[in-house]
């Protein structure tokens, strides 16, 4: 974990402090609805479909057990006794009231936690690979860097009323887990030709009505600039963006409108101005930054453990979840288990307040305290002994969290759809439900292998769909949910965008669809190795296209 | 007519706004339009009149600055709470191009919840809408006694201050 100085609390206590004036002024009549409305959103309270909703920051995805037990105390108080952990690594509660949540905050603050602008026009929360720190093909932990750039963009004074959200995120691996191709800035942390560590600077990617895969403006960029380098390419957006229509408001318009090139170009003028000014990084200010987050003991024998061998040999059930669930850490004896969230029939990404207690519980006994979110809405607790995994699973199982389907169909990311959000055109969370009955069978899924589907209830397109393998839409036509399909995106490091597959599909076809799908995937794919992804690249899109429509083939 | 806090003090605005076909008066301070300022430039300078200039959002300093720096007030613009472009002209008006007259925020958005962030991006006077409450506006300057980014005030970052010292404990 990172760990608070005085100087982080003393902010985040006078942050609850600021709105819980702004909060009594808005109830007295003293603050107009639309001021007020900006000044929560930077917050993270939105008023939703049947109540407020408050999202809470989770930076780059890193929780300590401590702040495990505050959220669960949260769900359990102020709301209906759960959470929603969303594709950006925050957690959402959908029924505070308004009157409680500076309380909220403020018991978010005794944790060393905080809402500070996750939702509003302004640098949103920086995300990371959730494996960071314990994967093998790392080349550095990315999280100081994250938290080095959470501290620059809070309160950043210029860059708080820009044109629209601004996400950040950062990856340190040839498996880009971060999703940072579309983001409006992926950091990709790498060395130049003569070792020295940088940055690949990556602009203008984003989802939404608008999906596109960001530019490299930027090969390398030395260790110590970024935080110059940042502000240039925020400076250029906050003067340049488009302010008169919201839907071409994001930087990615700009970055489309100018050309990448001369996007850069710009860029690189202002950072020329800034860059050997007052936010040149000093190797110290990184040696102190890492040292601000635990250094962990692991046990030097742990890989000596043959518990672990064994019980993958003698129990089916176990060696389904390790297959699925448990990733090698990049210590030896070391698993990353990850706590799925999303078993059949529960909402994915939800979870309850006695479930996010026990995940506590198994983090500070087995995890070195520490508990990461997920871009697909699961949890992981990523430092388990190998001689431990076991014993996690049985008290994952015992509370519906040690469902094997990490990556698997059922494994899909989704939005709250229409359910929760004003904004939503079309349910998400029953067509997420449909598909996980149809794919119950859990030996079914195995067959099938890795199928990334991401599904939203709108444009605004929150469940990534134009990222996933299979990605699912929800659209409004006169009043009925219809659902768009995509096939072939990817969010990783050979990011792309879906391709439509044609007309959309009625609510109770699409659940159908997704099997036609998979199911001319099975008989296309050259072998079991090759994933729905990659033979989609090979075969196009007639094949599906044929069964899909056979109607119009027949036409 | 609004009240003014320059410097953090309520002060007596004396600096009169005239619309673009406004009569010069013969002496004191006055606001004019950038579009005014263009067309009139000369005529103004030879006026006995201390001329501040207010400039729109949108206005590109590269290009603008040079006839803009010796003014004593360049007045900036906030047509809407969300509308943030002016922040970053502050910010260059002081750290680009080292300006040190009065910087003034103009407009809708200037109210007690935007003003430190006004005043750490270089602004120090703030024509405050008709509705603020003075006293109140006093105090926003101290919603925040740290920051994290160097910025144009005199906030010490607070990477900057843990160099050299341990950080004190959380």
């Amino acid at each position: 974990m990172y760990r608070y100085d005085a100087y982080d609390q003393q902010l985040v206590d006078q942050r609850v402090s600021q709105f819980r004036d702004q909060t009594q002024r808005f109830l007295a009549g003293q603050l107009p609805d639309e001021e007020f409305r900006a000044l929560r959103l930077r917050n993270g309270l939105y008023i939703q479909r049947f109540a407020p909703m408050l999202r809470i920051s989770i930076p780059y995805g890193l929780l300590s057990a401590r702040q495990v037990r505050m959220l669960a105390h949260i769900a359990r108080t102020y709301d209906k006794d759960y959470g929603h952990f969303t594709t950006r690594q925050n957690i959402q509660f959908n029924w505070p009231k308004l009157e409680q949540v500076p309380d909220i905050l403020a018991d978010l603050a005794s944790v060393q936690m905080h809402a500070i602008q996750t939702s509003g026009n302004c640098i949103r929360n920086v995300t990371s690979d959730h494996l960071a720190g314990a994967a093998r093909d790392e080349l550095v932990d990315p999280r100081p860097y994250c938290e080095i750039t959470r501290q620059w963009a809070t309160f950043h004074p210029e860059f708080n009323w820009l044109p629209r959200k601004f996400k950040i995120a950062f990856s340190a691996t040839t498996s880009d887990r971060a999703a940072t191709r579309v983001h409006d800035i992926g950091v990709h942390l790498v060395r130049n030709a003569s070792g020295e560590l940088g940055y690949s600077i990556f602009v203008g990617g984003g989802l939404g009505r608008m999906p596109m895969l960001g530019h490299q403006i930027r090969e390398f960029l030395p260790e110590l600039d970024l935080l110059s380098y940042l502000e240039a390419i925020l400076r250029i957006y906050n003067r340049l963006g488009r302010r008169d229509n919201i839907h071409r408001a994001r930087i990615k318009v700009l970055v489309k409108a100018l050309g990448p090139q001369k996007f850069a170009e710009l860029v690189e003028a202002e950072w020329a101005q800034i860059k050997d000014g007052n936010l040149k990084l000093q190797t110290g200010d990184l040696d102190r930054m890492r040292a601000c987050f635990d250094q962990h003991g692991y046990r030097a024998d742990a890989a000596a453990d043959p518990h672990f061998a064994r019980a993958v040999a003698g129990d089916g059930a176990f060696a389904a979840f390790v297959k699925r669930n448990v990733k090698d850490h990049r210590v030896d004896g070391y698993k990353a288990v990850f706590v799925s969230l999303k078993a059949p029939g529960v909402a994915p990404g939800d979870i309850t307040s006695e479930q996010m207690e026990l995940v506590a519980d198994l983090a500070e006994r087995y995890s070195f305290g520490e508990v990461r979110v997920t871009h697909d809405q699961n949890l992981v607790l990523a430092e388990v002994a190998q001689a431990d995994v076991h014993a996690v699973w049985e008290a994952l199982r015992s509370k519906g969290l040690a469902t094997p389907n990490i990556g698997l169909l059922t494994d899909l990311i989704c939005c709250p759809g229409l359910d929760f959000c004003s904004l939503a055109n079309a349910g998400s969370i029953g067509v997420a439900e449909d598909i996980g009955e149809r794919f119950e069978q859990l030996d079914y899924l195995y067959d099938i292998g890795e199928i990334k589907l991401k599904m939203s209830g709108c444009m605004n397109g929150c469940g990534h769909h134009s990222v996933g393998h299979i990605g699912i839409l929800g659209v409004d036509k006169k009043g009925e949910e219809w659902y768009q399909v995509t096939l072939g995106g990817s969010a990783e490091n050979d990011a792309s965008l879906g391709d439509r597959t044609g007309p959309s599909f009625a609510r109770n076809e699409i659940a159908g669809a997704v099997e036609t799908i998979v199911k001319v995937y099975l008989e296309q794919r050259e072998s079991d190795d090759e994933c729905l992804l990659d033979c989609y690249r090979r075969v196009g899109m007639e094949p599906f296209k044929a069964r899909l429509y056979p109607q119009e083939a027949i036409a | 007519m609004s009240v003014l806090i320059r410097d953090q003090n309520v002060v007596a605005d004396t600096v009169i706004t005239l619309a673009d076909e406004d009569a010069l008066p013969s002496d004191g301070a006055v606001l004019v339009s950038w579009d005014r300022w263009q067309t009139e430039r000369e005529h103004l300078l030879a006026t006995k009149l201390s001329v501040g200039v207010q400039i729109p959002n949108t206005l590109d300093l590269a290009d603008s600055a040079p006839t803009l720096l010796d003014r004593p007030l360049i007045a900036l613009s906030f047509p809407a709470f969300g509308d943030g472009r002016a922040y970053s002209q502050a910010r260059l008006l002081r750290d680009r191009y080292r300006y040190r007259g009065e910087i003034r925020a103009c407009g809708q958005a200037v109210v007690r919840d935007q003003l430190q962030g006004m005043w750490r991006s270089g602004i120090n006077s703030f024509a405050l809408r008709p509705d603020q409450d003075p006293a109140a506006c006093l105090q926003a300057f101290a919603d925040f006694s740290a920051a994290y980014q160097p910025a144009t005030d005199e906030l010490v970052p607070v990477f900057v201050r843990r160099r050299g010292h341990a950080a004190p404990a959380g």
